[in-house]
């Protein structure tokens, strides 16, 4: 029992992880944007399918580099020609529109790579378990671990030691201020979207080592990132951080003991959040 | 576009609702096609109550359109097989479900509201996915079929009749819509469009604005999990897909596409938008990628809608942000 529950709470957190990366990525567009990236979902299955086609040439590190960064070129190309359009106008309407791009994109995998789980190969020695004991402690898992929190670590890094980073932030809290100082405030969003993508990139080759590669694997992780925002505060990183491991390690722990509401705890704990402490836990207060 | 005055326009209307059964055929339609249309309409329409007279977002819909599906199957199913009891549950359990819910999101604005219904939403979802015993999990709700209406006098046959259904249904829809447009012309209606145009002067009025909020999403989700009961009437069946987010999209978008600042906008959008799915995906395996452009290309370019864009009323821009 106790080995269920570590076994559980363990992969909660692995699962929290990639909620939180990806949740990240929604918040930082979302912050500076005003956008809700429906779309988010689809360019972490993009993320994945790219790897998954690069392994060949540049093996798994390479891919792991690339396939990110391919990604968030995608991404920036698609904020700049047609996302931006919609910037200022009602939220209404960037919100259609990426929700349309996730349906073209989550057919367009299905189309060129099929509809059936691609296997995802990782290098042999991380797909042995470390330990008897604990087994499901892969070298793969603890290397996932490790890589997404030195990614949150650097992305927090960028965001507070780097010229890019601290005018991201202030854009957030002042567009026009910071325009008016003399950022390219056009740029800026682009680079910022481009961001936000690649950590969808990268959490999307991650997630195609441990469960393989499908159209839609994308598309279910994404509502739980919207719920790891509202959880951890609109307009807060650090929340969507803590939301993120937190709803992961609930939908864990759930498993054990009623397998079936393991998706539904996590909007439960939505709705006391919101009931009780309705910024989020680590909201400013009036922000939204 | 001919100068309609709004009168001879909704006569028009209605005289076109009431004789589709028989010209449908002639445009390649069949009578479950229109009441596909109508029940879709009925719940854009409802959407639209709130999206486009009160001006707030809602992304969320589709729950209680699901949950008057299931609401009425799982009555008919289980407890008294009467069409009338179904749709009555049905329709209750999406009210009470949005009051509820409804506590906990009316303070929430603009993106944020948008987002928290999305959440919602999936609730519903997960407990019809998960809930095999009773719900029949990713299967659906089947096993039951809606039933003739008596009235005591005489009987309604709706099971059998597709005709009988389509007026089944478009009695239900000229109820709603005129419950609808009444509250709107109603002073509770002028002000939720003046929260709509600008929502801190009617504060400043003294108009409790989370209030009215309130009310508008309850009204909009009870006419919602109403095309829900019927939705679910017209297949005899209940799927967990109607509970989805991407249902909830697909209501947004027909009350953009016909014009979200006209009464009749989200029947346009509706009608368009359940035809264009019927022949898209009878035509190709991708038709996700077709309806996903579809969005993309409206949004672009038919920001206003078909009835927006050919109105002769200039109805105002939505508002900057």
């Amino acid at each position: 029992m106790t080995e269920l529950i570590l076994y559980n709470v363990f992969n909660g957190l692995i699962i929290g992880a990639f909620y939180a990366l990806m949740a990240l990525g929604l918040s930082l567009i979302l912050n500076l944007s005003g956008v809700i990236n429906f779309a988010h979902g689809g360019f972490l299955a993009i993320g994945g399918y790219l790897a998954y086609m690069l392994i060949p040439y540049v093996g798994f590190w390479g891919a792991l580099l690339l396939s990110p960064v391919l990604t968030a070129l995608i991404g920036i190309v698609l904020e700049r020609s047609l996302i931006s359009r919609l910037y200022g106008r009602d939220p209404l309407y960037s919100l259609l529109f990426t929700f349309g791009l996730a349906f073209v994109l989550e057919d367009g995998t299905r189309y060129f790579w099929g509809p059936q789980t691609l296997p995802f190969s990782v290098p042999a020695w991380m797909s042995t378990p470390l330990s008897t004991a604990f087994f499901f402690i892969t070298g793969y898992r603890v290397f996932m671990v490790t890589l997404v929190t030195v990614t949150v670590i650097a992305l927090f890094l960028v965001l507070t030691r780097t010229r890019l980073g601290v005018r991201i932030r202030a854009a957030t809290t002042d567009l026009e201020m910071v325009s008016s100082l003399g950022v390219n405030v056009v740029v800026l969003r682009n680079l910022n979207f481009g961001l936000g993508i690649f950590l969808a990139g990268l959490a999307g080759v991650l997630a195609a080592g441990m469960l393989g590669l499908q159209p839609t694997i994308g598309t279910e992780l994404i509502m739980p990132s919207f719920v790891a925002i509202i959880i951890g505060g609109l307009g807060s990183l650090p929340g969507t951080l803590l939301g993120g491991l937190l709803i992961g390690l609930a939908a864990g722990i759930t498993t054990v003991f009623f397998p079936s509401a393991s998706e539904v705890v996590i909007y439960v704990m939505m709705g006391l959040v919101l009931s009780l402490r309705p910024r989020g836990l680590l909201g400013e207060e009036g922000r939204f | 576009m001919l100068r309609l005055d709004k009168r001879a326009g909704d006569a028009l209307v209605w005289a076109l609702l009431l004789t589709m059964p028989y010209w449908i055929g002639a445009v390649g339609g069949y009578t479950q096609l229109g009441s596909r249309v109508m029940i879709l309409a009925l719940t854009a329409t409802a959407l639209n109550f709130l999206l486009g007279f009160t001006g707030v977002l809602s992304f969320g819909h589709a729950a209680y359109f699901g949950l008057g599906a299931y609401g009425a199957g799982l009555t008919i199913k289980y407890l008294v097989p009467s069409t009338l009891a179904g749709m009555a549950v049905g329709v209750l359990a999406g009210a009470v479900a949005a009051a509820v819910i409804g506590l906990v999101i009316a303070r929430r604005r603009g993106i944020y509201f948008a987002m928290v219904t999305i959440a919602f939403g999936q609730v519903f979802y997960f407990i019809a996915f998960r809930w095999n015993d009773v719900t029949g999990g990713d299967d659906g709700l089947s096993g039951w079929e809606r039933l003739p209406i008596d009235f005591g006098v005489a009987t309604w046959d709706i099971l059998h009749n597709d005709l009988a259904f389509y007026y089944w249904v478009l009695l239900c829809f000229a109820i709603a819509i005129g419950i609808m447009a009444a509250l709107l012309r109603s002073p509770f209606g002028r002000t939720l469009l003046a929260i709509r145009e600008n929502e801190s002067r009617a504060r400043f009025l003294g108009i409790p604005v989370d209030r009215h909020i309130w009310i508008s999403w309850v009204i909009s989700c009870t006419f919602a999990s109403l095309g829900g009961t019927l939705y679910g009437l017209l297949n005899n069946f209940a799927d967990p897909h109607d509970l989805r987010w991407d249902q909830s999209g697909d209501f947004v978008i027909m009350a953009v596409l016909g014009g979200m600042r006209n009464f009749w906008g989200p029947l346009v959008g509706a009608a368009i938008f359940v035809v264009l799915q019927d022949y898209v995906s009878s035509q190709t395996q991708n038709w996700m990628s077709f309806i996903g452009l579809f969005f993309m290309i409206v949004v672009l370019f038919f920001r206003r809608g078909l009835l927006g864009m050919i109105g002769q009323h200039r109805a105002p821009q939505p508002r900057e942000t």
